[in-house]
């Protein structure tokens, strides 16, 4: 049983992606604004156990702004849906941004040197008269304060009709993916003149149009697999060795309707809004409206686990419905050894399911609630008559407080979660 | 917080709702989103299919009401008092009309609210719509043109709205309080009903025509024309209801398949002129 502890809270503009590189180093967050803030963890802190979820603002930038699209009279929003980072190969750190339309490579790198003492160059800038040197010196490094820039280096426009959804780097560090609602795209890192479409589910006729792609990811080992999920509940394991267009999946993985849980809704609450693969590479997980499945890739016929996160909405997805909170999109993620995976749901509640003792937790991401470096206490929602002390019952769990985006550290036990508009970072408790 | 009050699980609000959230989405930021259109058609399909349902097991249950009360009238016919008889007679006509037309009401729901929506480009329009269908559905479907499960004494009565001609057909009966709820519904058809001409003629060739499928939709297509009242915009209904009362009521539950897929074609061609539009891009 892991206690956590939270440790940082930051107010920002709606936060839109979360995303930890792959060393944890640093988080990356993204929000409606259109601004990336990337958060690095304390370096003198990270080895003392209590201090490794001490996380500061390492650099701000403008990612994308909003655009008119004047063909189409439409506005395009800046809001940034995914951030994805690269495996670092050098000093710098690279990372893929997108909104609606557009992706953009950013290189964050620092600068803690100045080189001084030019020859032709006054310190201010200025250029000498050539004719006024009368003596040469070697310019030279000095330390200058940390200055860390985020600089574009690539952006890849103009691909994508309709919205872009995910995008995914593959293992091979040269291809990357990204997906809109009817397609997906192969690009090269360092081409952005063109891109390779590799499935296109879009009917001739629009009107036959019955689903839409809703997330879709790399494989993390096998470079020529990736997984797409679909609005009906599906999802497609795709080999790019078979065909250049990979519209005939490889694998299908569905699981058969309950037809007891038939309703009105029936459609939107099997909506897949993630799909992540194991750190393994073995499994990957599904999440819907009210559950999260894990998929064995050897057999499609049904998941493997499924986890209830809020079962008790299923009696209010009417309500749900009218106010717009049955379209939520929540991401989930896996921990670092695949034993524990999260996400999570509204009243800014998050939950967690433990894969090996098959147990879960529900924890709340709170101001009032918690203070700095205190533990977080396992919350409960009362579905049944009688409600417990310290449960909170489901007519008066707060929807508009949701949790949509979080993310685990690939190597500790860290966490970050994502409400409205804070970023909490929490660690475990180690005793 | 989920509200506390109960919300609308009814099939008709559901539509209402789905058809607002659809013409919300053309003027959100970012443009329309495809997959929660997507998701929304979805819940009007199956409300629609849900709404569908519910009135045929409304007609049912009338028609079940009826052959009781057929029963009843024939009793009541033996009697030798002239007047009676008249008054039955008068009755029948009145109930012919008035229900028949009563039948060719408002279509598809979705249907006509998507082509208010199209056409308004407001809210006034959807709300029109739970308006415009509150008020003709309880006669919506309490079309006498009813066939009952085979009992030969049952017969269809057909009110031509071209030649406000009223045919008793093989199947199907009038009855009284079928016409009284009509009447009560104040329609403004109650009127004009009274003052049709009725005529009572087994029309063979009317019969065959009923049975008919074809035939019938293309004469409920000059009954579309013909009839000015604005809120019987889709009698096309009216004559699959006729072609399935031809072919007894397992033909109601065969064709409702046809139905439902007639149904869904319009309502799927209303909606595909937003799909259009959504993806117009």
């Amino acid at each position: 049983n892991v206690s956590f502890l939270q440790f940082l809270l930051l107010t920002a503009d709606i936060i839109s992606t979360v995303e930890f590189n792959q060393s944890g180093e640093l988080l990356a967050t993204g929000d409606k604004g259109g601004r990336v803030v990337i958060f690095q963890q304390e370096q003198e802190s990270k080895n003392k156990l209590q201090c490794r979820g001490e996380y500061n603002v390492y650099s701000t930038f403008q990612s994308h702004e909003p655009e008119f699209d004047y063909l189409k009279s439409l506005e395009i929003e800046e809001k940034i849906n995914k951030i994805r980072w690269l495996p670092q190969k050098n000093a710098a750190h690279f990372l893929l941004s997108t909104n609606d339309k557009t992706i953009k490579l950013w290189k964050i790198s620092e600068r803690d040197k100045r080189p001084e003492g030019y020859n032709l160059k006054e310190e201010d800038g200025r250029y000498r008269d050539p004719n006024t040197v009368t003596t040469l010196r070697v310019p030279v490094f000095r330390p200058m304060d940390l200055m860390v820039e985020a600089s574009p280096r690539r952006v890849f426009a103009n691909a994508h009709t309709y919205h872009i959804n995910s995008i995914s780097v593959n293992s091979d560090c040269e291809t990357y993916l990204s997906a809109d609602d009817l397609r997906v795209n192969l690009w090269h890192l360092e081409i952005t003149d063109r891109s390779f479409n590799i499935v296109d589910i879009k009917p001739a006729n629009m009107e036959d149009l019955t689903e839409v792609i809703t997330a879709a990811e790399f494989h993390p080992n096998q470079c020529n697999t990736f997984v797409y999920s679909s609005s009906k509940g599906t999802i497609r394991l795709c080999d790019m060795r078979a065909a250049a267009l990979c519209d005939s999946h490889a694998k299908l993985f569905e699981e058969p309707e309950d037809p007891n849980n038939r309703s009105f809704f029936s459609e939107i609450i099997s909506s897949i809004s993630d799909v992540k693969f194991s750190h393994s590479g073995r499994y990957m997980m599904t999440r819907d409206y009210l559950s999260v499945k894990i998929w064995d890739l050897n057999m499609e016929s049904r998941p493997v686990e499924t986890y209830q996160v809020h079962e008790y909405l299923r009696s209010k997805l009417c309500s749900l419905y009218e106010n717009d909170c049955i379209f939520d999109k929540f991401e989930c993620c896996w921990n670092g050894n695949d034993s524990v995976v999260m996400t999570g749901s509204y009243n800014n509640f998050f939950r967690m399911f433990d894969r090996g003792y098959q147990q879960d937790m529900t924890l709340e991401a709170s101001r009032e609630n918690s203070k700095l470096r205190s533990v977080l206490k396992p919350r409960k929602v009362s579905t049944g008559g009688k409600r417990k002390k310290d449960e909170i019952s489901v007519d008066s769990l707060d929807f508009n407080k949701k949790i949509l985006h979080t993310a685990w550290h690939p190597l500790d036990n860290i966490i970050a979660v994502a409400t409205t508009n804070n970023l909490y970072i929490f660690q475990d408790k180690l005793n | 917080m989920i509200s506390t009050m109960e919300c609308a699980v009814d099939a008709q609000s559901l539509i209402s709702i789905s058809l607002m959230k659809i013409h919300n989405s053309r003027t959100q930021r970012g443009g329309i989103k495809l997959h929660k259109n997507l998701l929304v058609s979805y819940v009007l399909r199956n409300a629609r299919q849900v709404y569908i349902k519910e009135k045929y097991a409304e007609i049912y249950r009338m028609q079940q009401y009826e052959e009781v009360m057929t029963v009843c009238n024939e009793i009541q016919e033996l009697n030798p008092l002239d007047l009676e008889a008249e008054d039955a007679e008068d009755e029948e006509q009145a109930r012919a009309a008035c229900c028949a037309e009563e039948a060719s009401a408002c279509g598809s729901p979705c249907h006509r609210g998507a082509a208010h929506c199209r056409a308004a480009g407001t809210v006034a329009g959807c709300s029109l719509l739970e308006d415009g269908c509150k008020e003709p559905e309880p006669s919506y479907y309490r079309s006498c043109c009813m066939e009952a499960p085979p009992a030969p004494l049952c017969e269809t009565t057909v009110l031509d709205l071209d030649t406000h001609v009223v045919t008793t057909v093989e199947n199907g009966y009038l009855h009284q309080d079928c016409c009284c709820d009509a009447l009560q519904c104040g329609q403004s058809a109650q009127s004009p009903a009274k003052k049709r001409k009725v005529e009572f003629g087994c029309c063979a060739s009317d019969a065959e025509e009923a049975h008919d499928f074809t035939a019938a939709r293309k004469r409920a297509k000059r009954e579309d024309c013909s009839y000015s009242a604005p809120d019987y915009t889709d009698t096309s209904n009216i004559s699959n209801l006729i072609s399935i009362f031809g072919s007894g009521f397992s033909g109601l539950l065969s064709r409702q398949a046809d139905l439902e897929q007639i149904c869904s074609k319009q309502a799927l061609a209303s909606l595909g002129a937003w799909t259009r539009a959504i993806v117009a891009f």
